[in-house]
């Protein structure tokens, strides 16, 4: 008895959490599946309806609107913040003196919530008090700077001030990728004559390629997920202009009763996430093993 | 013949010289201009949390207040006496506290011993246990939304700080059994055979021989973790409202909820107080914030 216990005592230890996670995270996902093949309204209804809830979905015009959205976003949030990362990780890795000071302030956003982001941004992308008032008081008269209540550009004040927050982040992964590589490599290249120029963008940049896969995928799942700094920036306006999927997903499931169609659009992005995520732990742990 | 030689020579050094002068001059104007991009936000927060709404309709966002006045502040943490509907966010403020910190331990705790148990006491399918772990971290949260609110329902929870830290503390735990898996991971199997071959089960070696040696990682996970969980606003504005709100949530309605005339002064102030937190933790320990950071995301 004791034996067994010796023996088994890790797993038993274990199970709690692993019960937990099975459940909440898995069995919950499962449940929201089933509900998005049900007619669900305000309460579940477990009679089975079929996939007619992703039809009323993707022919929803909102939906379509905040999938259109997502696309904007993610693509101008991954490529800039990575541009900006790579740009501000080679800059810090020319010896300075101040690096680490530099690295606080570029990395500091992301201590800060969305929340807190959106609010201070929504300030100053104020219409008339914001920076349209500041660039006006320089002298330049005409200048209009009017996109949180724009329409047409709303979404777009949702990526500055979401680069604002994460492109330090990618700073940051690719620095320590920069510091992993090994000097020699960089001053053999320079003993030929190469430009830094050079050596960057062909001998470095290349093997960094799990550091861009790594940044893209966390990237790409920051922004699949994106809701807070809606909320707290345009709340998804003016009108539905920069809804996202999210809040789709919230405003269906809380305040118009539609559960089943909010389940549906809840495995919509899960899938994506999954589409994602997958092949890149797949990936890293294929790694793992082939470096152990 | 010669003489023109080291003349060139002595040329070239000098252009080159002078050149890398340029270049660094470049690098740091470069740095410096990004520098003023990131602290921009919380200059203009700051200062215009200090200035009164009068001297905010004059100026614009970059020019200083005239006259520091912290009236704001107050407003902003515990309200006027005049106007009684206002939301302000001293309540709130302790509602995250009492959220975060059961929060943080619980998970940090089960995630140590997770940890411990999936790399020193190796069983069979616990490499598939930890993927299912792993996954966790990445699931859009939306997927779960749903059945949680109907959960902490039937469990009458719902609406409760309670309710909040069994949430956070769930979906904690992923993250928390990755970074002290990967810990683990790294130490010698060594230090375990032998504390065995001495006579120390399971939670002995834990207790005498791991948790002493893991600091650094204690410390990670307990700032990845309170950082999540402070900044969180999906689990706080779907599984409670109203008095039960934690500071984020409550951050939100203030400025959402204005009752007649924009305060800005008073919205930067309460988004500074929101925001304190885990800048104070992010300074303090700002490498442990950027490890976390990074074996949050470079995963395995």
């Amino acid at each position: 008895m004791f034996y067994w216990l010796q023996k088994n005592l890790p797993k038993i230890v274990i199970s709690p959490s692993f019960a937990v996670i099975l459940w909440f995270v898995y069995g919950f996902v499962l449940w929201t599946f089933y509900i998005s093949l049900t007619k669900s309204k305000m309460l579940p209804r477990y009679e089975f309806w079929g996939i007619d809830q992703y039809f009323r979905l993707w022919s929803n015009p909102r939906w379509f609107n905040a999938v259109e959205n997502l696309l904007i976003f993610t693509v101008l949030f991954v490529v800039i913040c990575i541009l900006i990362g790579i740009l501000l990780s080679i800059l810090l890795d020319q010896k300075i003196r101040a690096e680490g000071f530099l690295r606080t302030v570029y990395l500091y956003p992301m201590a800060l919530s969305f929340i807190v982001t959106g609010t201070a941004w929504k300030w100053m992308l104020n219409p008339t008090m914001g920076i349209e008032k500041l660039v006006t008081d320089w002298g330049f008269t005409d200048f209009t700077f009017d996109w949180l209540v724009n329409r047409d550009m709303s979404i777009y004040t949702i990526v500055i001030a979401a680069v604002w927050q994460s492109s330090g982040f990618v700073m940051a992964l690719f620095l320590a990728g920069l510091r992993s590589i090994d000097d020699e490599i960089v001053k053999a290249a320079k003993i030929d004559g190469a430009s830094l120029y050079s050596i960057y963008i062909t001998i470095i940049l290349p093997m960094m390629r799990p550091v861009f896969m790594s940044s893209i995928v966390i990237l790409l799942h920051i922004s699949i997920k994106s809701y807070d700094l809606v909320i707290a920036l345009t709340a998804g306006g003016p009108g539905i202009s920069s809804d996202m999927p999210a809040v789709f997903m919230t405003q269906m499931a809380f305040h118009r009763s539609e559960i089943g169609l909010a389940s549906a659009s809840a495995v919509m992005m899960f899938l994506t996430v999954l589409a994602v995520v997958v092949p890149y732990l797949y990936s890293e742990l294929r790694r793992q093993d082939a470096n152990a | 013949m010669q003489t023109l030689d080291i003349q060139k020579m002595e040329n070239i050094e000098r252009s080159a010289s002078r050149k890398r002068t340029f270049y660094r001059w470049l690098l740091f104007i470069m740095l410096g201009i990004f520098a003023l991009y990131y602290l921009a936000p919380l200059y203009v927060m700051i200062i215009t949390s200090l200035k009164s709404m009068e001297e905010i309709r004059q100026g614009n966002l970059m020019t200083l207040p005239g006259e520091i006045i912290f009236d704001s502040w107050k407003t902003a943490w515990s309200g006027r006496d005049y106007d009684a509907g206002n939301v302000f966010l001293r309540p709130f403020f302790w509602n995250s506290i009492k959220m975060v910190v059961p929060a943080v331990a619980i998970s940090a705790f089960f995630g140590a011993l997770n940890g411990y148990a999936l790399t020193k006491w190796r069983f069979r399918g616990d490499n598939l246990v930890f993927l299912l772990f792993l996954f966790g971290c990445f699931i859009p949260y939306q997927a779960i939304l749903l059945p949680m609110a109907r959960t902490l329902g039937v469990l009458g929870i719902s609406n409760s700080i309670t309710g909040l830290v069994v949430v956070h503390s769930i979906y904690g735990l992923s993250f928390t059994t990755l970074f002290f898996r990967n810990y683990y991971v790294s130490i010698p199997d060594e230090m375990i055979k032998a504390a065995r071959i001495d006579g120390a089960g399971f939670f002995k070696i834990f207790f005498k021989v791991l948790l002493p040696i893991s600091a650094p990682i204690i410390v990670v996970t307990v700032i990845w973790q309170f950082t999540n969980i402070w900044n969180d606003f999906l689990f706080g504005s779907t599984f409670s409202f109203g008095e039960a709100a934690p500071i984020q949530v409550a951050l939100n309605n203030m400025v959402l909820t204005s009752t007649s005339v924009k305060e800005y002064n008073v919205d930067m102030a309460a988004a500074f107080i929101a925001g304190i937190p885990t800048l104070l933790v992010y300074v303090l320990a700002g490498k442990y914030f950027i490890r976390g950071l990074t074996a949050g995301s470079v995963k395995g």
